[in-house]
Protein backbone atom coordinates (compact mmCIF):
# COMPACT_ATOMS: atom_id res chain seq x y z
CA UNK A 1 0.00 0.00 0.00
CA UNK A 2 2.67 2.46 1.03
CA UNK A 3 4.85 1.16 -1.66
CA UNK A 4 2.11 2.09 -4.10
CA UNK A 5 1.31 5.52 -2.89
CA UNK A 6 5.55 6.34 -2.98
CA UNK A 7 5.66 4.77 -6.39
CA UNK A 8 2.88 6.61 -7.77
CA UNK A 9 3.72 9.84 -6.21
CA UNK A 10 7.47 9.18 -7.66
CA UNK A 11 6.40 8.86 -11.43
CA UNK A 12 3.81 11.39 -11.44
CA UNK A 13 6.17 13.44 -9.15
CA UNK A 14 8.66 13.55 -12.26
CA UNK A 15 6.41 13.24 -15.31
CA UNK A 16 5.10 16.44 -14.10
CA UNK A 17 8.55 17.81 -12.79
CA UNK A 18 9.42 19.10 -16.21
CA UNK A 19 6.20 21.45 -16.04
CA UNK A 20 7.61 23.07 -12.47
CA UNK A 21 10.83 23.41 -13.89
CA UNK A 22 8.91 25.37 -16.97
CA UNK A 23 6.97 27.18 -14.56
CA UNK A 24 9.88 28.12 -12.31
CA UNK A 25 11.75 29.28 -15.32
CA UNK A 26 8.92 31.70 -16.27
CA UNK A 27 7.83 32.59 -12.97
CA UNK A 28 10.84 32.48 -11.07
CA UNK A 29 14.01 33.32 -13.34
CA UNK A 30 12.09 35.21 -16.24
CA UNK A 31 9.73 37.13 -13.26
CA UNK A 32 6.89 36.24 -16.50
CA UNK A 33 3.49 35.03 -15.26
CA UNK A 34 3.19 33.23 -18.30
CA UNK A 35 0.16 31.44 -19.06
CA UNK A 36 0.71 29.90 -21.71
CA UNK A 37 1.12 26.53 -20.04
CA UNK A 38 -2.06 25.26 -20.28
CA UNK A 39 -2.29 25.54 -23.53
CA UNK A 40 1.45 24.12 -25.04
CA UNK A 41 0.57 21.50 -22.14
CA UNK A 42 -2.04 19.84 -24.74
CA UNK A 43 0.57 20.81 -27.43
CA UNK A 44 3.24 18.65 -26.58
CA UNK A 45 0.24 15.77 -25.52
CA UNK A 46 -1.39 15.95 -29.10
CA UNK A 47 1.87 16.64 -31.28
CA UNK A 48 3.11 13.44 -29.92
CA UNK A 49 -0.12 11.65 -29.99
CA UNK A 50 -1.06 12.26 -33.65
CA UNK A 51 2.82 11.39 -34.20
CA UNK A 52 2.41 8.06 -32.49
CA UNK A 53 -1.06 7.21 -33.60
CA UNK A 54 -0.14 7.05 -37.18
CA UNK A 55 2.82 4.61 -36.71
CA UNK A 56 5.62 7.32 -36.07
CA UNK A 57 8.24 6.73 -34.11
CA UNK A 58 7.40 8.09 -30.25
CA UNK A 59 11.08 9.25 -29.56
CA UNK A 60 10.96 11.72 -32.75
CA UNK A 61 7.16 12.63 -31.22
CA UNK A 62 8.64 13.18 -28.31
CA UNK A 63 11.06 15.90 -29.28
CA UNK A 64 8.48 16.81 -32.20
CA UNK A 65 6.42 17.77 -29.34
CA UNK A 66 9.12 19.68 -27.13
CA UNK A 67 10.17 21.47 -30.59
CA UNK A 68 6.45 22.57 -30.68
CA UNK A 69 6.34 23.86 -27.32
CA UNK A 70 9.48 26.08 -28.18
CA UNK A 71 7.62 27.19 -30.65
CA UNK A 72 4.11 28.17 -28.47
CA UNK A 73 6.94 30.06 -25.87
CA UNK A 74 8.34 31.93 -28.77
CA UNK A 75 5.00 33.32 -29.85
CA UNK A 76 4.62 34.61 -26.37
CA UNK A 77 7.53 36.15 -25.56
CA UNK A 78 7.43 38.02 -29.23
CA UNK A 79 3.44 39.56 -28.08
CA UNK A 80 4.96 40.63 -24.87
CA UNK A 81 8.86 41.81 -26.53
CA UNK A 82 7.77 42.72 -29.91
CA UNK A 83 4.21 43.91 -29.40
CA UNK A 84 4.38 45.11 -25.95
CA UNK A 85 1.14 42.93 -25.03
CA UNK A 86 1.54 42.07 -21.32
CA UNK A 87 2.89 39.23 -20.26
CA UNK A 88 -0.32 38.07 -18.34
CA UNK A 89 -2.45 38.43 -21.34
CA UNK A 90 0.35 37.34 -24.02
CA UNK A 91 -0.12 34.01 -21.93
CA UNK A 92 -4.13 34.01 -21.89
CA UNK A 93 -4.15 34.72 -25.79
CA UNK A 94 -1.51 32.30 -26.49
CA UNK A 95 -3.49 29.76 -24.47
CA UNK A 96 -6.89 30.27 -26.30
CA UNK A 97 -5.40 30.02 -29.41
CA UNK A 98 -3.50 26.57 -28.37
CA UNK A 99 -7.11 25.60 -27.88
CA UNK A 100 -8.13 25.27 -31.27
CA UNK A 101 -4.84 24.79 -33.01
CA UNK A 102 -4.20 21.69 -30.51
CA UNK A 103 -7.81 20.35 -32.02
CA UNK A 104 -6.86 20.85 -35.56
CA UNK A 105 -3.41 18.99 -34.55
CA UNK A 106 -5.62 16.32 -33.64
CA UNK A 107 -8.52 16.32 -35.82
CA UNK A 108 -10.51 16.11 -32.77
CA UNK A 109 -11.18 16.41 -28.68
CA UNK A 110 -9.17 12.97 -27.92
CA UNK A 111 -6.60 10.49 -29.49
CA UNK A 112 -6.42 6.83 -27.64
CA UNK A 113 -2.65 5.24 -27.73
CA UNK A 114 -3.66 2.27 -25.99
CA UNK A 115 -2.50 0.16 -29.00
CA UNK A 116 0.73 1.86 -30.51
CA UNK A 117 4.12 1.99 -29.51
CA UNK A 118 4.57 4.58 -26.87
CA UNK A 119 8.20 5.89 -25.51
CA UNK A 120 7.54 3.74 -22.46
CA UNK A 121 6.94 0.37 -24.53
CA UNK A 122 9.56 1.15 -26.96
CA UNK A 123 11.82 1.13 -23.84
CA UNK A 124 10.71 -1.92 -22.69
CA UNK A 125 10.79 -3.79 -25.88
CA UNK A 126 14.56 -2.75 -25.80
CA UNK A 127 15.31 -4.08 -22.52
CA UNK A 128 13.27 -7.39 -22.83
CA UNK A 129 10.82 -6.32 -20.76
CA UNK A 130 6.91 -4.68 -20.40
CA UNK A 131 5.68 -1.62 -19.54
CA UNK A 132 5.49 -1.50 -15.33
CA UNK A 133 5.79 1.55 -12.79
CA UNK A 134 9.76 0.77 -12.49
CA UNK A 135 10.48 0.74 -15.84
CA UNK A 136 8.40 4.07 -16.52
CA UNK A 137 10.16 5.61 -13.48
CA UNK A 138 13.13 4.93 -14.80
CA UNK A 139 12.47 6.36 -18.01
CA UNK A 140 11.10 9.16 -16.16
CA UNK A 141 14.08 9.95 -13.45
CA UNK A 142 16.86 9.42 -16.61
CA UNK A 143 14.76 12.43 -18.83
CA UNK A 144 14.57 14.38 -15.73
CA UNK A 145 18.50 13.86 -15.00
CA UNK A 146 19.41 14.69 -18.55
CA UNK A 147 17.55 18.24 -18.40
CA UNK A 148 18.54 19.30 -15.02
CA UNK A 149 22.05 19.14 -16.11
CA UNK A 150 22.06 20.87 -19.29
CA UNK A 151 19.75 23.34 -17.48
CA UNK A 152 21.77 23.43 -14.59
CA UNK A 153 24.72 24.12 -17.45
CA UNK A 154 23.38 26.56 -19.40
CA UNK A 155 21.75 29.15 -16.49
CA UNK A 156 25.56 29.41 -15.61
CA UNK A 157 26.42 30.15 -19.27
CA UNK A 158 26.56 33.96 -20.31
CA UNK A 159 23.59 33.80 -22.22
CA UNK A 160 22.00 32.28 -19.35
CA UNK A 161 23.07 34.39 -16.84
CA UNK A 162 21.71 37.32 -18.81
CA UNK A 163 18.17 35.39 -18.95
CA UNK A 164 18.64 35.22 -14.84
CA UNK A 165 19.52 38.73 -14.37
CA UNK A 166 16.71 39.81 -16.92
CA UNK A 167 14.01 38.92 -14.54
CA UNK A 168 15.72 40.76 -11.37
CA UNK A 169 16.68 43.85 -13.11
CA UNK A 170 15.62 44.39 -16.58
CA UNK A 171 16.98 48.14 -16.93
CA UNK A 172 20.16 47.09 -15.73
CA UNK A 173 20.55 43.95 -18.67
CA UNK A 174 19.71 46.52 -21.31
CA UNK A 175 22.66 48.93 -20.11
CA UNK A 176 24.97 46.21 -20.12
CA UNK A 177 24.80 44.83 -23.47
CA UNK A 178 22.34 42.01 -23.65
CA UNK A 179 18.71 42.37 -25.53
CA UNK A 180 16.21 41.39 -22.95
CA UNK A 181 13.59 40.95 -25.76
CA UNK A 182 15.34 37.85 -26.62
CA UNK A 183 16.34 36.84 -23.39
CA UNK A 184 12.35 36.81 -22.51
CA UNK A 185 11.65 34.50 -25.96
CA UNK A 186 14.37 32.26 -25.14
CA UNK A 187 13.01 31.76 -21.71
CA UNK A 188 9.84 31.19 -22.72
CA UNK A 189 10.41 29.29 -25.11
CA UNK A 190 12.42 26.91 -22.92
CA UNK A 191 9.71 27.03 -20.24
CA UNK A 192 7.12 25.78 -22.94
CA UNK A 193 9.23 23.47 -24.80
CA UNK A 194 9.73 21.45 -20.51
CA UNK A 195 5.81 21.71 -20.19
CA UNK A 196 4.91 20.24 -23.98
CA UNK A 197 7.91 17.90 -23.56
CA UNK A 198 5.98 16.83 -20.22
CA UNK A 199 2.70 16.89 -21.92
CA UNK A 200 3.81 13.80 -24.55
CA UNK A 201 4.98 11.74 -22.00
CA UNK A 202 1.94 12.17 -20.08
CA UNK A 203 -0.14 11.41 -23.31
CA UNK A 204 2.28 8.26 -23.50
CA UNK A 205 2.06 7.43 -20.05
CA UNK A 206 -1.91 7.38 -19.76
CA UNK A 207 -2.34 6.31 -23.04
CA UNK A 208 -4.48 9.04 -24.52
CA UNK A 209 -4.34 12.70 -25.29
CA UNK A 210 -7.00 14.58 -24.68
CA UNK A 211 -7.83 18.72 -25.65
CA UNK A 212 -8.73 19.58 -21.80
CA UNK A 213 -6.14 17.80 -20.39
CA UNK A 214 -4.15 20.77 -19.50
CA UNK A 215 -6.60 22.67 -17.61
CA UNK A 216 -4.99 24.57 -14.23
CA UNK A 217 -1.69 23.11 -15.55
CA UNK A 218 -0.19 26.42 -14.78
CA UNK A 219 -1.52 26.55 -10.90
CA UNK A 220 -0.35 22.70 -10.52
CA UNK A 221 2.89 24.05 -11.89
CA UNK A 222 3.00 27.07 -9.66
CA UNK A 223 1.84 24.91 -6.13
CA UNK A 224 5.09 22.55 -7.62
CA UNK A 225 7.15 25.44 -7.72
CA UNK A 226 5.80 27.00 -4.11
CA UNK A 227 6.15 23.73 -2.33
CA UNK A 228 9.68 23.34 -3.53
CA UNK A 229 10.76 26.71 -2.37
CA UNK A 230 8.58 26.35 0.65
CA UNK A 231 10.18 23.25 2.35
CA UNK A 232 13.66 23.21 0.51
CA UNK A 233 14.83 26.87 0.31
CA UNK A 234 17.08 27.12 -2.37
CA UNK A 235 19.82 29.24 -3.20
CA UNK A 236 21.33 29.25 -6.01
CA UNK A 237 20.54 27.65 -9.88
CA UNK A 238 21.28 23.89 -8.76
CA UNK A 239 19.22 23.55 -5.94
CA UNK A 240 16.49 26.06 -7.00
CA UNK A 241 15.92 23.50 -9.97
CA UNK A 242 16.31 20.49 -7.23
CA UNK A 243 13.53 21.93 -5.80
CA UNK A 244 10.96 22.57 -7.99
CA UNK A 245 11.34 18.46 -9.02
CA UNK A 246 11.53 18.18 -5.09
CA UNK A 247 7.86 20.38 -4.89
CA UNK A 248 6.63 18.30 -7.79
CA UNK A 249 7.35 15.05 -6.05
CA UNK A 250 5.37 16.18 -2.41
CA UNK A 251 2.69 17.90 -4.46
CA UNK A 252 2.14 14.26 -5.99
CA UNK A 253 2.22 12.96 -2.83
CA UNK A 254 -0.44 14.94 -0.67
CA UNK A 255 -2.40 14.65 -4.18
CA UNK A 256 -1.84 10.78 -4.23
CA UNK A 257 -2.82 10.43 -0.11
CA UNK A 258 -5.73 12.49 -1.03
CA UNK A 259 -7.25 10.54 -3.57
CA UNK A 260 -6.47 7.49 -1.13
CA UNK A 261 -8.43 8.86 1.43
CA UNK A 262 -11.46 9.08 -0.69
CA UNK A 263 -11.54 12.62 -2.31
CA UNK A 264 -12.84 13.21 -5.08
CA UNK A 265 -10.55 13.98 -8.14
CA UNK A 266 -12.86 16.44 -9.78
CA UNK A 267 -11.64 18.37 -6.14
CA UNK A 268 -7.89 18.36 -7.06
CA UNK A 269 -8.06 21.87 -8.70
CA UNK A 270 -9.62 23.53 -6.01
CA UNK A 271 -7.30 22.11 -3.56
CA UNK A 272 -4.33 23.16 -5.54
CA UNK A 273 -6.39 26.37 -5.96
CA UNK A 274 -6.42 26.82 -2.05
CA UNK A 275 -2.65 25.68 -1.61
CA UNK A 276 -1.44 28.52 -3.79
CA UNK A 277 -3.80 31.32 -2.44
CA UNK A 278 -2.48 30.67 0.69
CA UNK A 279 1.07 30.43 -0.20
CA UNK A 280 0.53 33.82 -1.66
CA UNK A 281 -1.33 35.54 1.04
CA UNK A 282 0.61 34.18 4.01
CA UNK A 283 3.50 36.34 3.29
CA UNK A 284 1.26 39.60 2.84
CA UNK A 285 -0.89 39.08 5.69
CA UNK A 286 2.50 38.46 7.97
CA UNK A 287 3.57 41.87 6.75
CA UNK A 288 0.27 43.14 7.46
CA UNK A 289 0.00 42.11 10.93
CA UNK A 290 3.50 43.44 11.71
CA UNK A 291 2.24 46.15 9.74
CA UNK A 292 5.10 46.37 7.80
CA UNK A 293 4.93 48.84 4.58
CA UNK A 294 3.08 46.24 1.59
CA UNK A 295 3.21 47.59 -2.27
CA UNK A 296 -0.59 48.24 -3.39
CA UNK A 297 -2.07 45.12 -5.53
CA UNK A 298 -0.74 44.70 -9.15
CA UNK A 299 -2.97 45.02 -11.48
CA UNK A 300 -1.16 43.47 -14.63
CA UNK B 1 35.80 61.29 -28.71
CA UNK B 2 32.25 62.27 -28.23
CA UNK B 3 30.46 64.21 -30.83
CA UNK B 4 26.50 65.33 -30.23
CA UNK B 5 25.38 67.39 -32.89
CA UNK B 6 22.13 69.11 -33.28
CA UNK B 7 20.49 67.38 -30.84
CA UNK B 8 16.79 68.10 -30.22
CA UNK B 9 14.31 66.19 -27.78
CA UNK B 10 10.39 67.39 -27.51
CA UNK B 11 8.19 65.66 -25.48
CA UNK B 12 4.21 65.00 -25.45
CA UNK B 13 4.40 66.75 -28.99
CA UNK B 14 1.08 68.69 -29.96
CA UNK B 15 -0.23 68.45 -26.42
CA UNK B 16 -0.50 71.09 -24.46
CA UNK B 17 1.99 69.34 -21.91
CA UNK B 18 4.75 69.91 -24.97
CA UNK B 19 8.26 70.24 -23.65
CA UNK B 20 11.46 71.00 -25.31
CA UNK B 21 13.70 68.92 -23.43
CA UNK B 22 16.65 69.53 -25.41
CA UNK B 23 17.20 72.46 -27.70
CA UNK B 24 19.96 71.82 -30.14
CA UNK B 25 22.56 70.43 -28.35
CA UNK B 26 26.03 70.46 -30.08
CA UNK B 27 28.77 69.37 -28.17
CA UNK B 28 32.62 68.05 -28.46
CA UNK B 29 34.20 66.15 -25.37
CA UNK B 30 36.99 65.30 -26.03
CA UNK B 31 39.30 62.08 -24.49
CA UNK B 32 40.47 62.69 -21.50
CA UNK B 33 37.39 64.99 -20.80
CA UNK B 34 35.86 64.76 -17.40
CA UNK B 35 32.60 66.80 -17.74
CA UNK B 36 30.31 67.97 -14.97
CA UNK B 37 27.38 68.90 -16.06
CA UNK B 38 25.05 71.03 -13.83
CA UNK B 39 21.51 72.61 -14.38
CA UNK B 40 18.37 73.34 -12.57
CA UNK B 41 15.69 70.96 -12.90
CA UNK B 42 14.06 70.22 -15.90
CA UNK B 43 17.04 71.69 -17.51
CA UNK B 44 17.62 68.85 -19.98
CA UNK B 45 20.86 66.58 -17.98
CA UNK B 46 18.82 63.51 -18.33
CA UNK B 47 17.42 64.05 -21.66
CA UNK B 48 21.15 64.24 -22.94
CA UNK B 49 22.50 61.36 -20.62
CA UNK B 50 19.29 58.80 -22.10
CA UNK B 51 19.96 60.21 -25.45
CA UNK B 52 23.42 59.31 -25.25
CA UNK B 53 22.84 56.08 -23.70
CA UNK B 54 19.82 55.03 -26.28
CA UNK B 55 16.98 54.73 -23.98
CA UNK B 56 15.35 57.11 -26.59
CA UNK B 57 16.54 58.55 -29.63
CA UNK B 58 17.34 62.02 -30.32
CA UNK B 59 14.51 64.04 -32.96
CA UNK B 60 15.32 63.62 -36.56
CA UNK B 61 18.87 65.61 -37.54
CA UNK B 62 20.55 65.13 -34.47
CA UNK B 63 23.34 62.62 -34.39
CA UNK B 64 25.50 61.21 -31.86
CA UNK B 65 28.85 60.14 -32.90
CA UNK B 66 31.61 57.99 -30.48
CA UNK B 67 35.00 57.48 -32.10
CA UNK B 68 33.43 57.97 -35.14
CA UNK B 69 30.62 55.52 -35.26
CA UNK B 70 27.05 56.81 -35.34
CA UNK B 71 25.34 55.60 -32.81
CA UNK B 72 22.05 57.64 -32.71
CA UNK B 73 20.05 54.85 -34.26
CA UNK B 74 21.18 51.54 -32.48
CA UNK B 75 18.93 50.30 -29.83
CA UNK B 76 19.53 50.91 -26.12
CA UNK B 77 21.41 47.43 -25.51
CA UNK B 78 23.65 48.35 -28.80
CA UNK B 79 24.35 51.58 -26.90
CA UNK B 80 26.41 49.39 -24.18
CA UNK B 81 29.18 48.94 -26.26
CA UNK B 82 30.15 52.14 -26.11
CA UNK B 83 28.81 53.73 -23.07
CA UNK B 84 27.91 52.96 -18.90
CA UNK B 85 25.76 54.40 -16.77
CA UNK B 86 26.03 54.68 -13.28
CA UNK B 87 22.61 55.64 -11.90
CA UNK B 88 21.09 57.41 -9.39
CA UNK B 89 19.57 54.81 -7.22
CA UNK B 90 22.08 51.73 -6.64
CA UNK B 91 19.02 49.44 -7.33
CA UNK B 92 19.20 50.26 -10.67
CA UNK B 93 22.71 49.49 -11.52
CA UNK B 94 23.01 46.00 -9.63
CA UNK B 95 20.89 43.22 -9.77
CA UNK B 96 20.09 42.44 -6.11
CA UNK B 97 19.09 38.74 -6.24
CA UNK B 98 22.20 37.53 -8.31
CA UNK B 99 25.73 37.43 -6.51
CA UNK B 100 28.65 39.87 -6.63
CA UNK B 101 30.65 37.60 -9.36
CA UNK B 102 27.59 37.38 -11.33
CA UNK B 103 26.72 41.32 -11.70
CA UNK B 104 30.73 41.65 -12.76
CA UNK B 105 29.98 39.16 -14.96
CA UNK B 106 27.25 40.28 -16.81
CA UNK B 107 29.16 44.14 -17.14
CA UNK B 108 32.22 42.11 -18.64
CA UNK B 109 30.22 40.96 -21.31
CA UNK B 110 29.53 44.22 -22.09
CA UNK B 111 29.73 44.65 -25.61
CA UNK B 112 30.46 41.32 -26.59
CA UNK B 113 28.38 38.53 -28.15
CA UNK B 114 26.95 36.51 -24.89
CA UNK B 115 26.96 32.83 -25.84
CA UNK B 116 27.31 29.77 -24.19
CA UNK B 117 30.64 29.96 -22.53
CA UNK B 118 30.57 29.78 -18.38
CA UNK B 119 30.06 33.18 -16.88
CA UNK B 120 32.49 32.21 -13.93
CA UNK B 121 35.48 30.83 -13.89
CA UNK B 122 38.78 31.06 -12.16
CA UNK B 123 40.30 33.30 -14.40
CA UNK B 124 37.41 35.87 -14.36
CA UNK B 125 37.41 35.55 -10.21
CA UNK B 126 41.03 36.61 -10.29
CA UNK B 127 39.70 39.72 -12.51
CA UNK B 128 36.98 40.63 -10.17
CA UNK B 129 39.05 40.37 -7.14
CA UNK B 130 41.79 42.38 -8.22
CA UNK B 131 39.32 44.85 -9.27
CA UNK B 132 36.88 45.27 -6.39
CA UNK B 133 40.68 45.74 -4.07
CA UNK B 134 41.14 49.05 -4.48
CA UNK B 135 37.58 49.90 -3.72
CA UNK B 136 38.58 49.24 0.14
CA UNK B 137 35.38 48.01 0.83
CA UNK B 138 36.17 44.22 1.16
CA UNK B 139 34.02 43.33 -1.55
CA UNK B 140 36.98 41.38 -3.20
CA UNK B 141 36.32 38.75 -0.23
CA UNK B 142 32.80 38.39 -0.41
CA UNK B 143 32.28 37.45 -4.32
CA UNK B 144 29.49 35.15 -3.41
CA UNK B 145 27.18 37.59 -1.60
CA UNK B 146 23.90 38.25 -3.25
CA UNK B 147 24.21 42.01 -3.66
CA UNK B 148 20.69 43.16 -2.25
CA UNK B 149 22.46 42.20 1.26
CA UNK B 150 24.80 45.38 -0.08
CA UNK B 151 24.19 48.50 1.18
CA UNK B 152 23.52 51.34 -1.04
CA UNK B 153 26.98 52.93 -1.04
CA UNK B 154 28.27 49.17 -1.03
CA UNK B 155 26.33 48.56 -4.17
CA UNK B 156 27.13 51.86 -5.51
CA UNK B 157 30.97 51.56 -5.54
CA UNK B 158 29.84 48.22 -7.35
CA UNK B 159 28.05 49.49 -10.06
CA UNK B 160 31.13 51.68 -10.72
CA UNK B 161 32.86 48.73 -11.30
CA UNK B 162 30.67 47.33 -13.71
CA UNK B 163 30.13 50.38 -15.36
CA UNK B 164 34.28 50.78 -16.04
CA UNK B 165 35.48 46.98 -16.00
CA UNK B 166 34.91 46.58 -20.14
CA UNK B 167 36.29 50.12 -20.72
CA UNK B 168 33.37 51.11 -22.71
CA UNK B 169 34.27 54.47 -24.34
CA UNK B 170 32.06 56.75 -22.26
CA UNK B 171 31.26 56.36 -18.82
CA UNK B 172 27.87 58.36 -17.71
CA UNK B 173 27.34 59.53 -13.72
CA UNK B 174 23.47 60.34 -13.84
CA UNK B 175 23.46 61.90 -10.07
CA UNK B 176 25.00 58.50 -8.80
CA UNK B 177 25.89 60.20 -4.88
CA UNK B 178 22.26 61.99 -4.74
CA UNK B 179 20.55 59.10 -2.62
CA UNK B 180 23.86 58.42 -0.93
CA UNK B 181 24.55 59.61 3.21
CA UNK B 182 27.01 62.07 3.16
CA UNK B 183 30.16 60.19 4.25
CA UNK B 184 29.67 57.53 1.64
CA UNK B 185 28.45 59.77 -1.23
CA UNK B 186 32.11 61.46 -0.55
CA UNK B 187 33.51 57.76 -0.26
CA UNK B 188 31.83 56.73 -3.78
CA UNK B 189 33.17 60.59 -5.10
CA UNK B 190 36.49 60.03 -4.45
CA UNK B 191 36.40 56.23 -6.02
CA UNK B 192 34.82 57.92 -9.11
CA UNK B 193 37.68 60.35 -9.08
CA UNK B 194 40.10 57.22 -9.36
CA UNK B 195 38.61 55.36 -11.23
CA UNK B 196 38.15 58.05 -13.97
CA UNK B 197 41.34 58.81 -13.81
CA UNK B 198 42.79 55.09 -13.93
CA UNK B 199 40.48 54.28 -17.05
CA UNK B 200 40.81 57.65 -18.69
CA UNK B 201 37.32 57.06 -20.20
CA UNK B 202 35.36 59.86 -21.55
CA UNK B 203 33.32 60.82 -17.94
CA UNK B 204 30.19 63.07 -17.94
CA UNK B 205 28.97 63.62 -14.31
CA UNK B 206 25.25 65.21 -14.11
CA UNK B 207 25.29 66.73 -10.39
CA UNK B 208 22.47 69.20 -8.60
CA UNK B 209 25.40 70.23 -6.45
CA UNK B 210 27.73 73.15 -7.74
CA UNK B 211 30.75 72.68 -5.25
CA UNK B 212 30.97 69.18 -6.41
CA UNK B 213 30.87 70.50 -10.05
CA UNK B 214 33.84 73.06 -9.68
CA UNK B 215 36.15 70.77 -7.68
CA UNK B 216 35.71 67.53 -9.72
CA UNK B 217 36.37 66.77 -13.34
CA UNK B 218 37.97 69.00 -15.90
CA UNK B 219 35.33 70.51 -17.98
CA UNK B 220 31.98 72.31 -16.69
CA UNK B 221 28.95 72.41 -18.53
CA UNK B 222 25.83 74.49 -17.74
CA UNK B 223 22.42 73.54 -18.76
CA UNK B 224 19.14 75.85 -18.76
CA UNK B 225 15.97 74.70 -20.67
CA UNK B 226 17.24 72.70 -22.82
CA UNK B 227 20.58 74.54 -23.71
CA UNK B 228 23.97 74.90 -23.24
CA UNK B 229 24.67 78.29 -21.46
CA UNK B 230 27.70 77.68 -19.73
CA UNK B 231 31.14 75.58 -21.08
CA UNK B 232 34.14 75.83 -18.81
CA UNK B 233 37.30 74.16 -19.33
CA UNK B 234 39.84 73.03 -16.55
CA UNK B 235 41.73 76.81 -16.44
CA UNK B 236 39.26 78.97 -15.55
CA UNK B 237 36.96 76.65 -13.96
CA UNK B 238 40.18 76.53 -11.17
CA UNK B 239 39.97 80.31 -10.51
CA UNK B 240 35.76 79.78 -10.06
CA UNK B 241 34.01 80.28 -7.28
CA UNK B 242 30.15 79.19 -6.91
CA UNK B 243 29.16 83.28 -6.97
CA UNK B 244 30.84 83.38 -9.85
CA UNK B 245 29.14 80.01 -11.33
CA UNK B 246 25.77 81.67 -10.15
CA UNK B 247 26.74 85.22 -11.64
CA UNK B 248 27.98 83.44 -14.93
CA UNK B 249 24.49 81.52 -14.83
CA UNK B 250 22.12 84.36 -14.29
CA UNK B 251 24.34 86.82 -17.32
CA UNK B 252 23.54 83.78 -20.35
CA UNK B 253 20.20 82.75 -18.89
CA UNK B 254 19.33 86.29 -18.32
CA UNK B 255 17.16 85.73 -15.36
CA UNK B 256 17.93 85.93 -11.52
CA UNK B 257 18.92 82.13 -10.66
CA UNK B 258 15.94 80.66 -8.13
CA UNK B 259 16.01 77.26 -7.96
CA UNK B 260 16.08 75.85 -5.03
CA UNK B 261 18.14 72.89 -5.16
CA UNK B 262 21.01 74.53 -6.91
CA UNK B 263 20.72 77.05 -4.21
CA UNK B 264 20.64 74.77 -1.10
CA UNK B 265 23.39 73.21 -2.41
CA UNK B 266 25.94 75.89 -2.41
CA UNK B 267 26.38 75.23 1.71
Amino acid sequence: MLQNILASAVSDGLIYSFVAIGVFLTFRVLAFPDLTVDGSFVTGGSIAAIIIANGGNPFLATIAAFAGGLACGSATGVLNTKLRISALLSGILMMVALYSINLRIMSGANIPLLRDITIFESIAHFFGTTKDITLVIGVLAVSALIFFIVLNWFLRTEIGLALRASGDNEQMVRSLGSDTDKNTIIGCAISNGLVAFSGALVAQNNGFCDVNMGAGMIVMGLAMVIIGEALFRPRGVASMLLSAIGGAFIYRLFITIALRLGLAPGDLKLITAVLVVLALAIPYIRKKVRHEWVPPAVKF
Amino acid sequence: MLQLTNTRKVFARGTVDEVTALDGINLDVYPDNFVTIIGSNGAGKSTLLNIIAGVFPPEVGGKVIINGDDITKLSEYKHAAYVSRVWQEPSVGTAGKLTIEENLSLALSRGMSRGVRASLNKQRRELFHSALVPLRLGLEDRLSTPVGTLSGGQRQALALVMATISKPAVLLLDEHIATLDPRTAQTVLDLSDMVVRQERMITLMVTHNMEIALHHGNRLVMMHKGKIIVDIGQQDKQALTVSDLVTAFERAAGEQLTDESILLSQR
